[in-house]
């Protein structure tokens, strides 16, 4: 079953239309609600008037911020529900109507008077630690801190994160060579397919059932209660299959605004659901970065030093911003050795949307950083690109640079990776070849790491009940968005029982009151600790089934074996008993039965986590890294600076693959993803804070047949403690992508190209020596 | 979804259709007419535009406007043609090689060329190639059923009567299988709105150019024809000289900045008058 | 303000009360419980709400209900076992599902019109939709290979 490429178990449905999202419901008396939301992006909400909305027809409340003055937040508490007394950025919602209908309700917004006195805009990270007034919070010391952070409030700076790994001075002092680099890139969208959407309903029992499109269900169920004052075992969350999230699911808001919805309608059932636009800027966005690197290396190319300074575009409120900001800088250097590393990384707020988490978890961001900074490096060094990666590839025996100690169980081969790159993207060819008077054909690499950054004790579970046939049911509180995890999960179960994977029914929706509580769908965790759930599941079904069927058999248990739907001995396999009988018990010929009815669960929870230090970031942020390598080609046309990009490499060090055609797909969907932000994606604002593209329309996608042909390779140097030592895939084709096309592109053009996205009209400034700043025109 | 509500009409005849308008303004329902509705649609949901109308009539049932072939030596384009019907048609390559560059290809399912024209988007793409090649539109309205020249009813954007439609396209057939150029840049790949776009037409030794996303509107001008046609100048010298010659200034906006379209636009002339003198 | 209208769904009449200003996607979803037809922007930039409107393909977040009186409407729910259908659970087509039914509505019109595509034209047509899980690698395989077989069966022995 390991190493099969497995159909997704919801495949039929998904072909049919018959496959349900959250959106897909309807019933007789559901109410609607709709969002009013800003047209500013700082300004103070001088009134609200809501009186000839509420005589609109069909209208059944109205909410604003004032009826819930709570402020809430995963890191910090600053954000209000609804925009309380001023509103923060462009697309925060400031209002919600509940209707009998959609239209109604749209309707009834248009109808709201909101009278606004406009701020000044932070519209940059610089003009935020420049502490340009109005501060974008001027309440900030009132707020309650949920983590560790370390704030300057007259700075807009929410956290700032220090890394300090050996001896900077030292580190100058060693460095033949230094080279410094700024990158940056504005804030972009996860785009789903699926936009938010979620259903509340109170019961007079007391009991709130929420249905949402959601990374994060038991989260919701933890929000709901503190935030409302609910004890959290009276809300019950269903999270059915969701349409893509790509981290930007896994935030609580939404959720919010329906409760209170439902709530001001006496409980009834209210649906709310995203428009696109509202998609794209209320509800929370990829982050932006400004960064600074300065890397040194002794004349034969060995790093010493790195120096880094990461700003990131918090937008008007936390979420997990802060979070990006810490790994970012605990794992600020990418898979290289370094023995001396000073960082410093900051959490800024500025007058944009808000950021969340986005497949890469901060190590999209640092990678395009470290990247740039080493293929300058090499330029400088006069040394190849590729050897300059593989002399400093990171090691078992290594220190992180927040100096968790690498061994062969927590970190793969990244030079392997990089070889094997090398050899498929064909470097010896040459970095850049001409292929006629205009095109040239260039080629650009980066490396890739990621751990996962979770709670010190995330946790999870998985639960095993047979079916009269012997058939299994499997329930994990694992989210199926796409990624292919209840497959997956499947298919290790079906390993351990040695059976089909047809004998496996995996239940797709997860229901907080029945699944067992799983942490977050996020961080390409769930393989790893859902799996081991599972495996530790299994393992407890067989020794319930062994106990059974020693009845039936005579035996001991220890003397048993499960495989292919029954229980035998293992000295003596035609002496056995099927699955089926001995599931439920065993009842013997006479009718009395014995044995018991078989549950098989597990758990699982991370450990050897630890707390980072608040001076110097020492700790260990995550159970294992995950390494690789990729690489891009593009023809390049010397003339209109137009591209294509051609073809695009990843080599991943995965531990073991489960389900091939599933990974490469993961894989290659990532690798389009991290192509298509580099090279389209991001908010265009205008000076007014105000985002141009909140659409498909304007904001770009990459569409069929733009992709590149891809490369995927997988090497397998196992997880130790992974199921069946496997790591998690799902966001690590995005990582590299960015810097490799940054990278085959400078290389191209003969200039730098240090800002995303990489539009041809990007290049064109940069070789004019203009001042390169996508976001004003 | 809409959240305004209307009537919905759909009349059988070009008379109808005027009556029913009369009607329908008589009782304040500041009737629009209907096409393909894609305008209609998205920016009524987003309430920026038509929110005032009670009333839409769909004139695709009309046989005048759905009707497409040969009458005498003109080519006859019903208004309601869908962009992707006028992709595949054979008759008229320039007009079918703009069209597939509008939108995407579903969307153009949908889009009707006299939507595009009379639409308020400022691109109206679909209009270059009429612009070029003089045609006349058969436009209905209080004064019954008039042939006008484009450049009578065309400046910027169409300029109609309240209450009066666009029933036809008519084109001569002299125009049809001239050498052509259609260009559409966008600031990445093929779908989006245009950076710019350029259609060219040879008649004879002259070339005749239009244009859209260099200004706030679609136009073709003589001065900027005159400029690109000069012989006595090199091809750098007759675009510099076209591009001192545009209605407007250069559009700088979220799909390019002025100085970058210059930069394509430059490009992209050079590109098309070679290719013009070669066909 | 609704109107009796009678639809031709999936070959099934179905007589319901919509409001004009209803789009097909609202109806389809709301009224007849298809949810196939997917919304992802309303604006026709995504394709995930792509419909069969007499064959040909037709984004319904375009479209008023009322448009489709006299007129046939084939969701995928009306599709059983097709040749793309079964192309892309084969093929791994999709990962979240959310673009597929608006990919199938497209793909199937493109196989049922135009059996003969060229690489162009099968570009043209699938640049009008929008997926943001895959790479688009299994959806290209998926309609070549039925673009494949479908010529191999036109072509007569
Ligand atoms: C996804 C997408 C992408 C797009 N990209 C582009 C693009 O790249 N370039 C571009 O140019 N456009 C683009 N458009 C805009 C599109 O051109 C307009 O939506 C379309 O032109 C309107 O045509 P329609 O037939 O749907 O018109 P409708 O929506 O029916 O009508 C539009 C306006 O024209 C009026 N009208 C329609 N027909 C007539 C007539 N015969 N006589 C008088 N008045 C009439 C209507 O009353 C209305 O005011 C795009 C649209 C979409 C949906
Ligand atoms: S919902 Fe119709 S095209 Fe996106
Ligand atoms: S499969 Fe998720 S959008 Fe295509």
């Amino acid at each position: 079953m390991i190493g099969k490429s497995v159909p997704r178990k919801e495949g039929n449905n998904k072909v049919t239309g018959a496959a349900k999202y959250t959106n897909d419901f309807s019933v007789a008396g559901l109410l609607h609600a709709k969002l009013l939301t800003s047209p500013h992006a700082h300004a103070t909400i001088k009134s609200i008037d809501v009186r000839e909305a509420k005589k609109c027809p069909g209208v059944r409340a109205i909410v604003t911020g004032v009826d819930y003055p709570i402020l809430t937040g995963s890191a910090i508490e600053d954000r209000p529900i609804l925009a309380l007394e001023k509103v923060r950025y462009f697309g925060e919602p400031i209002a919600v109507v509940v209707a009998d209908t959609e239209y109604e309700a749209q309707n009834a917004c248009t109808f709201i008077k909101v009278e606004y006195e406009i701020l000044p805009v932070v519209n940059t990270v610089e003009e935020a630690l420049e502490g340009k007034h109005p501060l974008v919070h001027e309440e900030f010391k009132n707020y309650t801190q949920v983590k560790e952070l370390r704030p300057d409030p007259t700075r807009n700076v929410s956290n700032h994160v220090t890394v300090r790994k050996g001896n900077i001075n030292e580190g100058r002092t060693l460095s033949d060579i230094t080279v410094e680099i700024d990158v940056s890139f504005p804030q972009s969208d996860h785009a789903a397919m699926e936009t938010r959407s979620v259903r509340a309903e109170i019961l007079p029992s007391g009991e709130v059932y929420l249905h949402s499109s959601s990374q994060a269900p038991f989260t919701i169920k933890q929000s709901i209660g503190k935030y409302f004052n609910i004890n959290e075992n009276k809300v019950i969350v269903h999270t059915p299959l969701v349409g893509g999230a790509f981290g930007g699911k896994a935030a609580i808001q939404l959720e919010l605004i329906a409760y209170a919805a439902s709530k001001a309608v006496g409980g009834k059932l209210v649906t709310l659901t995203n428009t696109r636009e509202d998609d794209m800027v209320s509800s929370p966005v990829h982050i932006g970065m400004s960064a600074n690197v300065k890397l040194g290396a002794t004349n034969q190319g060995e790093l010493i030093m790195a120096e880094i300074k990461f700003l990131f575009d918090s937008g008007a409120y936390v979420d997990e911003a802060s979070d990006i900001t810490t790994t970012a800088a605990l794992n600020c250097t990418g898979p290289y050795k370094i023995n001396h590393v000073w960082c410093d990384s900051y959490c800024v707020y500025t007058n944009h949307p808000y950021s969340t988490s986005f497949r890469g978890y901060g190590h999209s961001e640092l990678g395009f950083a470290i990247e740039r900074a080493m293929e300058i490096l090499a330029n400088k060094l006069k040394i190849d690109p590729m050897e300059l990666r593989i002399k400093n590839a990171i090691k078992p025996g290594d220190t992180t640079p927040s100096q968790a100690p690498l061994t062969k169980g927590n970190i793969g081969n990244t030079a392997k990776c990089l070889e094997r790159v090398k050899e498929l993207i064909n470097w010896e060819e040459g970095q850049v070849v001409p292929i006629s008077d205009r095109i040239i054909k260039a080629k650009g690499i980066s490396s890739l790491w990621k751990t996962s950054m979770s709670p010190t004790n995330a946790s999870t579970g998985a639960i095993i009940t047979f079916n009269k046939d012997g058939t299994m049911n499997l329930n994990v509180g694992v989210v199926e968005m796409g990624q292919g995890t209840k497959t997956t999960l499947t298919q290790l179960l079906a390993e351990s029982m040695k059976v089909d994977e047809s004998k496996i029914h995996v239940k797709m929706e997860v229901d907080t009151q029945t699944s067992p509580r799983h942490w977050k769908t996020v961080a390409s965790t769930a393989t790893f600790m859902a799996g081991n759930a599972v495996l530790e599941a299994a393992e407890d079904a067989k020794r319930q089934l062994k106990n059974n069927a020693a009845y039936a058999l005579r035996c001991k248990p220890e003397e048993l074996e499960v495989g292919e739907a029954r229980v035998y001995l293992k000295s003596n396999p035609k002496s056995n008993v099927n699955v089926k009988d001995v599931a439920h018990g065993y009842k013997y010929e006479n009718g009395n039965a014995v044995g018991s009815l078989v549950i098989g669960h597990g758990s699982f929870m991370m450990n050897h986590l630890t707390k980072k230090d608040p001076q110097t970031g020492k700790g260990v942020p995550g159970p294992a890294w995950t390494v690789g390598a990729q690489a891009v080609e593009v023809e390049f046309d010397t003339k209109t600076f137009f591209y294509k990009i051609t073809k695009a490499v990843t080599v991943l060090d995965v531990g073991k693959v489960i389900n091939p055609k599933g990974a490469r797909g993961q894989v290659t969907g990532a690798m389009c993803m991290g192509l298509s932000w580099a090279s389209r994606e991001g908010f265009t604002f205008d000076e007014n804070g105000i985002v141009l593209n909140n659409q498909f329309r304007t904001y770009k996608t990459i569409r069929y047949n733009e992709n590149p042909k891809y490369i995927v390779e997988f090497l397998e140097t196992p997880q130790s403690d992974g199921p069946y030592g496997a790591r998690g895939l799902g966001e690590h084709g995005v990582i590299g992508m960015p810097a490799a096309l940054a990278n085959s592109l400078s290389a191209a053009a003969g200039v730098p190209i240090n800002q995303l996205p990489i539009v041809p009209e990007s290049i064109w400034r940069q070789k004019r020596g203009g001042v390169y700043d996508i976001n004003k025109f | 979804m809409i959240s305004i509500n209307f009537e919905y009409h759909r009349p059988h005849s070009i008379s109808e259709a005027l009556e029913m308008f009369g009607e329908l303004h008589a009782k304040g329902k500041e009737p629009i007419f209907y096409n393909g509705g894609t305008e209609i649609i998205t920016m009524m949901r987003i309430h920026s535009l038509y929110t005032e109308a009670r009333a839409v009539i769909d004139i695709k049932t009309i046989p005048e406007c759905t009707y497409t072939g040969f009458q005498g030596d003109r080519l006859v384009i019903g208004s309601s043609i869908p962009l992707a019907q006028l992709q595949e048609m054979p008759e008229f390559p320039l007009l079918g090689k703009t069209c597939s560059r509008i939108a995407d290809h579903t969307s153009r399912e949908k889009i009707t060329i006299g939507g595009n024209i009379c639409g308020t988007i400022k691109y109206k793409e679909a209009v270059l190639p009429l612009l070029l090649t003089d045609c006349d539109l058969v436009i209905a309205g209080d004064n019954g059923i008039n042939e006008i020249p484009i450049q009578q009813v065309f400046d910027k954007h169409m300029l109609l009567a309240p209450g009066s439609f666009v029933v036809q396209v008519l084109v001569k057939k002299q125009f049809l299988d001239l050498p052509y150029v259609s260009k559409k840049m966008t600031r990445i790949d093929r779908i989006g709105y245009p950076l710019l776009t350029v259609s060219a037409l040879k008649t004879g030794e002259q070339a005749r150019f239009a244009f859209s996303g260099l200004c706030d509107f679609p136009f073709r001008s003589n001065s900027v024809e005159d400029a690109l046609n000069n012989q006595d100048w090199s091809v750098q010298e007759r675009i510099t000289n076209a591009i001192s010659q545009l209605p407007a200034p250069l559009l700088g906006d979220a799909e390019g900045s002025a100085a970058y379209r210059e930069f394509v636009l430059r490009n992209v002339l050079e590109e098309s008058i070679a290719e013009l003198k070669g066909g | 303000m609704k109107q009796m209208v009678e639809l031709t769904v999936n070959g099934e009449k179905k007589r319901i009360y919509v409001r004009p200003a209803a789009t097909l996607l609202n109806t389809l979803r709301e009224e007849l419980g298809l949810t196939g037809a997917k919304p992802g922007c309303e604006n026709g930039d995504c394709g995930a709400c792509t419909i069969n409107f007499d064959g040909r393909p037709m984004k319904s977040c375009l479209t008023l209900s009322i448009e489709a009186v006299d007129h046939q409407v084939t969701t995928i729910e009306g599709l059983i076992d097709t040749p793309i259908q079964q192309a892309f659970v084969k093929q791994f087509a999709f990962q979240c599902g959310y673009c597929t039914s608006g990919f199938i509505m497209n793909c199937h019109a493109l196989a049922e019109l135009y059996p003969n595509a060229n690489e162009y034209q099968i570009k043209d047509w699938l640049q009008s939709n929008i997926c943001r899980c895959t790479g688009y690698e299994e959806i290209e395989a998926a309609i070549t290979e039925v673009l494949k077989n479908k010529a191999i069966e036109d072509t007569p022995s």
